[in-house]
């Protein structure tokens, strides 16, 4: 059951990025659910891939990367790009999916406890459950429970993907960043990871990108709109895909550009 | 679970501490390099002298040089390079556009990457079987050029290899779509292109032979030498003997060697001078080499 | 009439002429292929020229010492009466030398290796890379020079008792020299894994030395065993420095304070003196040679087979 007022997790004020001169996101303010899936769209080069990697700071590791704005985290109100929150704690407290299964060189238990060793835990035990609690949450349990020592790289390119998503999952994040996560999988892989997000968003707070639009149409309740690194447009996902208040927006959807 | 702020300090203290790590041991091999270089001119600057450029070796640690040593490093180096050179390149050009992807190509790659592992000591017992007794070639220049000619084939070969590789098939394809020969299209457009790439192989792998000694020594160059090899150029007709070929000989490293196993703090000195000779020549032609390789990266934008 | 006979005359001659100098064209390169062909093919001729030597000396050897005598005799005085020809001494000389260079060697060349791919800014790493190769330039005599005076009295210092050559000094100059030959090629194995791999530990909060040992480092294994291997294949062949700095007594011991001779020392040593051909002193150069040889050869596969594997993983 969708809550009638869903309440904000994220908010991203007046966001720009800058790599050097260029201006790569210019003023964005975008409001993130609890609770939901929000989808950012938009043809390549949009921006909504460089917006994603700002939530948990991936732009620091390149040079000339400057931000303006804030991107706040609530209930906390902790200003995610502020220069005094170390990235380290941004990405401790975030979680993301890329666009390739990227599953570590090591056992499919491994994989998912990576996080949680980070963090500290011991534990067998409790490394156990939380790693079963995580794999159960991306449908992956009943496909690998009998072979946790196997090395991830046995399992299939949909398998890897949700490997990564309870190796994200593990580590119960404020928000689930995901980058194009079924770009490179085939129809049923998709439609079975599209499945494991709309079930995640009970007990988590999602931010996908997709070049897919009928991806969004799918599974978002919030879909942003960027062109040129600028938002056009933020609606709930129904309304803006069947009353689309923008001309470009209105294109885009149509397919004239992609 | 741990406190968040104590595991961020402790992670990025890890950081800070493996950088500092890293950075010395890295630097580890390169203060050595320079302790070795200034303790060799410690040792041996006041030794070396023109004096010392251009004697004959002799018991008296004062009045040796290194004369013979370096001709003979120069004579071996021309066989070597006429050796690897034009074997090295054919053998690559060959492997790179002609060979079929079957298993004699893989066998000869295998085959060349073990010689390029083999030892060097093992090459100059080759030579001595083979050249020197079996062939009954003599214990000579030519024998030790070709020694180390085979020595450093397959780094000419490697190198040879890469360059051509580099060069991007759109150049063969229009070559060979104006009606050129495969030959044509490999001598007056890949080789061209390769040039830097095989200059510098060639350099490194001739500055690798100036430095060997092992394999020379087991085919018998002479360790105390007092006699220069014959001059390749004569006054009369027709102006070039080749008699220095069959001339017994001696080489830079084999000097050092000579003058570091004797007990008189002398020959150390001179040793440590000799050294420095050997080492500067060798430092430069990779320095050249290096230089080479940095200009025309920038330069050549395909 | 006349005229249009010439003309197709001189036509068909034409295009004779042409055709030959087509075949002659393709017979050209048929030639130069050929000749390319032959330049291949020589590298298997040097590889048989060397098994040939080795084995027709070393067989001719073994008429005279069994193989018993020689993989079991733990002495090596070839030139004493009566003879003993046991390998085990060179072969623990050549293994303990080697086993002290890749004690120095591998630990600094890996946390070099993994400083320049994980951490150093690009700069830092053109810069260095070039220098360390230096190292490897450096003609090994040198660094002779350098293991007896210069690091041979250090050692003496901190060790007592320790001789002036010994495994010890040899090795660690050894390892020194074998530095670059372990960082370069694990360095490139690291660089060779995809950023992919990496932002996926950064993205769950690890720091980059995590990120290198538990990601980076495993996902490279076979390029760095492989790189490995070249270091250790590089000490076991190395013959001036030992002969230099390592003692060159044939002495069967697992302590790094002894000196000792390696089989590439006692080649050298043997090659010096006055051997006639054909004699059995001569000979056991060969069955020395005939050893190192095929160890080397063992390693060098196991290392081109690991390179296999890792230029096919990315």
């Amino acid at each position: 059951m969708v809550d009638a007022t869903p309440s904000l997790k994220v908010q991203v004020r007046q966001l720009r990025v800058f790599y050097g001169e260029n201006e790569a996101i210019k003023g964005v303010d975008i409001p993130v659910y609890a609770n939901r899936i929000t989808a950012l769209i938009g043809p390549s080069g949009c921006g909504k891939t460089t917006l994603l990697r700002c939530f948990n700071r991936m732009h620091d590791f390149q040079k000339n990367v400057r931000y303006e704005g804030d991107i706040v985290l609530y209930p906390s109100e902790k200003n995610l790009l502020s220069r005094d929150v170390d990235p380290m704690e941004v990405r401790l407290l975030t979680g993301m999916v890329f666009q390739k299964p990227n599953p570590f060189p090591k056992s499919i238990f491994e994989n998912v406890a990576f996080g949680l060793r980070l963090r500290g835990m011991s534990n067998r035990q409790e490394l156990s459950e939380r790693v079963e609690k995580a794999l159960i949450g991306s449908a992956l349990w009943d496909d690998v429970k009998d072979r946790l020592g196997r090395p991830a790289t046995e399992l299939s390119g949909g398998q890897q993907q949700r490997l990564c998503i309870a190796r994200a999952l593990a580590t119960e994040p404020e928000v689930l960043l995901l980058d194009e996560p079924t770009s490179a999988m085939d129809p049923i892989s998709t439609s079975r990871i599209e499945d494991v997000i709309f079930e995640l968003k009970d007990r988590m707070t999602i931010v996908i990108v997709t070049h897919n639009m009928q991806q969004a149409a799918r599974i978002s309740d919030y879909t942003a709109f960027m062109y040129r690194g600028q938002l056009i447009e933020f609606r709930a996902t129904e309304e803006i895909f069947q009353r689309p208040s923008e001309e470009l927006t209105k294109s885009y959807l149509g397919g004239s550009f992609g | 679970m741990k406190d968040v702020d104590k595991l961020i300090r402790q992670q990025k203290f890890q950081d800070r501490f493996f950088a500092v790590l890293g950075f010395l041991c890295t630097l580890v091999g390169l203060v050595v390099l320079s302790i070795l270089i200034i303790d060799l001119l410690r040792d041996g600057w006041k030794s070396l002298d023109y004096q010392f450029l251009t004697s004959f070796p002799s018991r008296k640690a004062e009045s040796a040089g290194i004369l013979v040593a370096w001709i003979g490093s120069i004579l071996v180096a021309i066989v070597t390079a006429l050796t690897a050179v034009p074997l090295g390149i054919a053998a690559a050009i060959y492997l790179e556009e002609y060979a079929r992807k079957n298993w004699l190509t893989s066998f000869v790659e295998i085959n060349i990457t073990n010689l390029a592992g083999v030892p060097s000591i093992i090459y100059g017992l080759m030579s001595l079987g083979l050249f020197v007794y079996f062939l009954g070639l003599g214990r000579n220049v030519f024998v030790g050029g070709l020694t180390l000619g085979f020595l450093i084939l397959p780094i000419i070969i490697v190198a040879t290899r890469e360059a051509i590789r580099s060069v991007p098939n759109g150049i063969r394809e229009a070559a060979y779509a104006l009606g050129a020969t495969k030959w044509q299209v490999i001598w007056h457009h890949l080789l061209p292109c390769s040039v830097n790439g095989i200059a510098t192989g060639t350099i490194i792998a001739l500055s690798r032979a100036l430095g060997e000694s092992a394999p020379l020594i087991v085919v018998g160059a002479v360790v105390f030498n007092t006699v220069l090899p014959p001059s390749p150029l004569q006054a009369n007709f027709p102006f070039v003997n080749f008699d220095w070929l069959d001339s017994s000989f001696s080489v830079m490293p084999i000097q050092v060697f000579n003058w570091v196993s004797r007990p008189q703090e002398a020959f150390h000195r001179n040793a440590a001078a000799a050294s420095i000779v050997l080492i500067f020549i060798t430092l430069t032609l990779n320095g050249m080499a290096m230089f080479i390789r940095y200009r025309f990266r920038k330069k050549v934008q395909w | 009439m006349n005229a249009n006979l010439n003309e197709l005359r001189a036509k068909i001659s034409e295009h004779r002429a042409k055709k030959r100098g087509r075949n002659w064209l393709h017979v050209r390169e048929g030639i130069i292929e050929t000749g390319l062909l032959a330049a291949a093919l020589s590298s298997i001729a040097i590889t048989l020229g060397i098994v040939f030597i080795l084995c027709w000396e070393s067989v001719g050897f073994f008429k005279e010492v069994s193989l018993t005598q020689f993989f079991f005799d733990t002495q090596w005085t070839p030139l004493f009466d009566p003879p003993h020809y046991g390998i085990l001494p060179l072969l623990s000389g050549t293994l303990m030398t080697t086993f002290v260079a890749l004690c120095v060697a591998l630990p600094l060349g890996t946390i070099t290796a993994i400083y320049l791919s994980e951490f150093a800014a690009p700069w830092v790493r053109e810069f260095v890379k070039p220098l360390l190769e230096l190292l490897s330039a450096v003609p090994t005599v040198v660094y002779g020079y350098f293991a007896l005076y210069l690091v041979a009295p250090l050692m003496q210092n901190i060790i007592p008792d320790l001789p002036a050559s010994c495994m010890l000094t040899a090795g660690i100059v050894m390892g020194i020299m074998i530095i670059p030959y372990v960082s370069s090629l694990s360095e490139d194995a690291m660089r060779a894994v995809p950023m992919l791999l990496r932002e996926g530990a950064y993205a769950l909060g690890a720091n980059r030395i995590r990120t290198a040992l538990t990601v980076v480092f495993p996902a490279a294994t076979s390029g760095i065993g492989a790189a490995y291997i070249l270091g250790l294949s590089r000490a076991i062949g190395e013959t001036m420095i030992v002969a230099i700095a390592g003692g060159m007594q044939p002495k069967l011991s697992i302590d790094p304070r002894d000196p000792a001779m390696t089989v590439t020392a006692y080649i050298v040593q043997v090659s010096q003196g006055d051997l006639p051909h054909g004699s059995i002193g001569y000979k056991t150069i060969f069955a020395a040679g005939l050893t190192l040889f095929v160890m080397t050869l063992v390693f060098n596969l196991i290392g081109h087979y690991l390179k296999k594997r890792y230029r096919e993983a990315y």
